[in-house]
């Protein structure tokens, strides 16, 4: 990575570039292209296997773990290569992600789960303050602080994980699917945390199934299909567009509205052609 | 009962000793996965840099260097070999391992050839008397030495940096990486740490009552393999328990054989193998070893 390198105008934030990723040979994600300005909310949706955990490994450089690799396109961070980089540099750069199923240390204590979040971060003399914000954030996590993880529940699990990577102080924080197998209400508490990690001043890049909920939060959208992005533009339009509503928040044309009552209007959306 | 007094003395912190040997096989394993079959040659080495140093440095200097080396030797076999190799399979490393101990013991039993060479440890040959039991000094020093290392080692692996980067690259490789924590750093650290644990445990296993450093050090080392497996390949406590119960068998056995001699002789040699068989039948992950689980 050389960070001399002039950064190109406008290139704050996220940048994904027709990326395209394999796994062996199989191909995971084609021209895939994606922004997330510095401070939005930008989700990608999508059911399963459409690439959407694909794309957040591709960002945080752990595809080899899988066996997997880029093999066109590019990652950048305000105007940084973070494709080709080591995982810890793009922690270093904070770029943080919160992994599918939560995947916390379960052998491990809630505290230090938390310590090791803040293996990476870019400032080891921060940690005491990233540790005061995050047991502000998740009051429980400080009840539990002795406790080993793996006796957590899922919704504290999670609470846990998301804990973990704000000890990094990230500025780009990206979750798998946050709220997968949690309960309705414990659903909505982490759609709360995420918009206050949000105005707190963490860009967050969010990948979920549930479309109502990510959407909901969001401030753009793009509908990962079978490796290719088919859908995007900003989250209110595409809450409203037949298709979406359809395909993911299981409404029907005639059925009401459950997204707050405020979607009338519904553009027609072009699919994407890249 | 006095004998069984002094058996069981001897035993104790000839369980020490395996301790740190099987501590070493256990963090390599918990930090890249690799049964690390070249871990007696780590322990020659370090024993034989005491043992040519000590004349020139003195013995706490010469053990200083000693731990050193087996330390960056560790380091480097990780460094060159094991991080460079880009297998799916673990126990393909395993085998490499076999290879470079072959590499170093043949050196190494070169260099040595028939020599025994002492150590130049403080204690030498003396013996503590209490009531009628004899306790040669060395075993004490054995045992508080080995407390020590112990507790240090098992302190930092729970409260630093580095401790918690182990464990969880240990748990969860992946995850891990997502913290930050660099696997080829933590990978390397480990094989330092079994490198310099493998040389305190060298400088026991060659002063008195045992001649000297020889080639057949490694033999004797290689009961601390039975430890780190009845005891768990994959857990710290179950490397001492397993180090402690090979040292108390292998005396026991070893001091009774009049008795047991119906037996055959030599059984003191066997016996930690077959402990080691017993517990595997009752419990295939060893006393405290993860279970494999198969994801539902």
């Amino acid at each position: 990575m050389n960070v001399h390198d002039p950064r190109p105008p406008g290139a704050s934030g996220l940048t994904v570039r027709d990326l395209a990723v394999n796994y062996g040979p199989v191909t995971a994600l084609r021209g895939i292209s994606l922004d997330v300005p510095r401070g939005a909310v930008v989700t990608v949706l999508g059911g399963n296997g459409a690439g959407k955990s694909t794309l957040l490994r591709a960002i945080s450089g752990t595809l080899r773990f899988q066996r997997g690799g880029i093999t066109s396109g590019e990652v950048s961070f305000d105007g940084m290569r973070l494709s080709g980089a080591s995982t810890s540099a793009v922690v270093a750069h904070g770029v943080v992600q919160v992994p599918e199923g939560r995947k916390v240390f379960t052998r491990m204590t809630v505290e230090e789960n938390l310590k090791a979040g803040a293996l990476g971060a870019r400032d080891r003399r921060s940690a005491a303050e990233a540790r005061e914000r995050v047991l502000e954030l998740f009051p429980v996590l400080a009840e539990r602080a002795r406790q080993r993880a793996g006796l957590l529940s899922g919704g504290e699990q999670q609470m846990l994980a998301m804990g973990r990577a704000m000890m990094a102080c990230p500025r780009v924080l990206l979750l798998d699917e946050p709220t997968l197998g949690l309960a309705p209400l414990m659903a909505a508490r982490i759609a709360d945390t995420v918009r206050e990690i949000n105005a707190q001043g963490t860009t967050v890049l969010l990948v979920e199934q549930n479309a109502a909920m990510a959407l909901s939060l969001a401030s753009h959208a793009y509908v990962l299909e079978v490796g290719e992005i088919a859908l995007s533009g900003p989250a209110d339009e595409l809450a409203a567009s037949d298709e979406v509503r359809r395909r993911y928040l299981g409404i029907g044309d005639d059925t009401e509205d459950l997204l707050g009552g405020v979607t009338v209007r519904r553009p027609a959306l072009s699919r994407w052609s890249a | 009962m006095n004998t069984f007094i002094e058996l069981l003395v001897g035993g104790i912190s000839a369980g020490a000793v395996y301790a740190l040997v099987a501590l070493g096989f256990v963090v390599i394993f918990k930090a890249t996965e690799v049964v690390n079959f070249a871990h007696a040659s780590l322990l020659l080495v370090g024993g034989f840099v005491i043992a040519k140093m000590h004349p020139v440095v003195g013995f706490w200097a010469a053990l200083l260097l000693g731990v050193a080396g087996a330390a960056a030797l560790g380091a480097l076999i990780e460094f060159v070999v094991i991080r460079r190799a880009n297998v799916a399979v673990h126990s393909v490393l395993a085998i490499v391992t076999i290879g470079v101990d072959l590499i170093l013991v043949t050196e190494l039993t070169r260099q040595l050839g028939t020599e025994v060479l002492a150590l130049g440890d403080p204690w030498g040959s003396d013996v503590l008397q209490l009531g009628s039991v004899n306790i040669p000094v060395t075993r004490i020093a054995a045992l508080i030495a080995a407390t020590i290392v112990i507790t240090a080692f098992l302190l930092a692996f729970k409260y630093t940096s580095w401790g918690v980067a182990m464990r969880a690259s240990a748990e969860d490789s992946e995850t891990a990486a997502l913290m930050g924590v660099r696997r080829g750093r933590v990978s390397m650290g480990a094989w330092a740490v079994a490198g310099a644990l493998a040389a305190v445990a060298a400088l026991f296993m060659c002063v008195f009552p045992t001649p000297g450093l020889d080639r057949n050090v490694t033999a004797v080392a290689m009961k601390a393999f039975p430890a780190a497996i009845l005891g768990g390949l994959d857990s710290t406590g179950g490397a001492l328990a397993g180090g402690f119960i090979i040292g108390i068998t292998e005396a026991l056995v070893g001091g009774y054989q009049e008795e047991l001699s119906f037996l055959g002789r030599g059984l003191g040699d066997v016996a930690p193998f077959l402990v080691m068989v017993i517990v595997l039948l009752i419990r295939p992950a060893g006393l405290f070893g993860t279970k494999e689980l198969a994801r539902v």
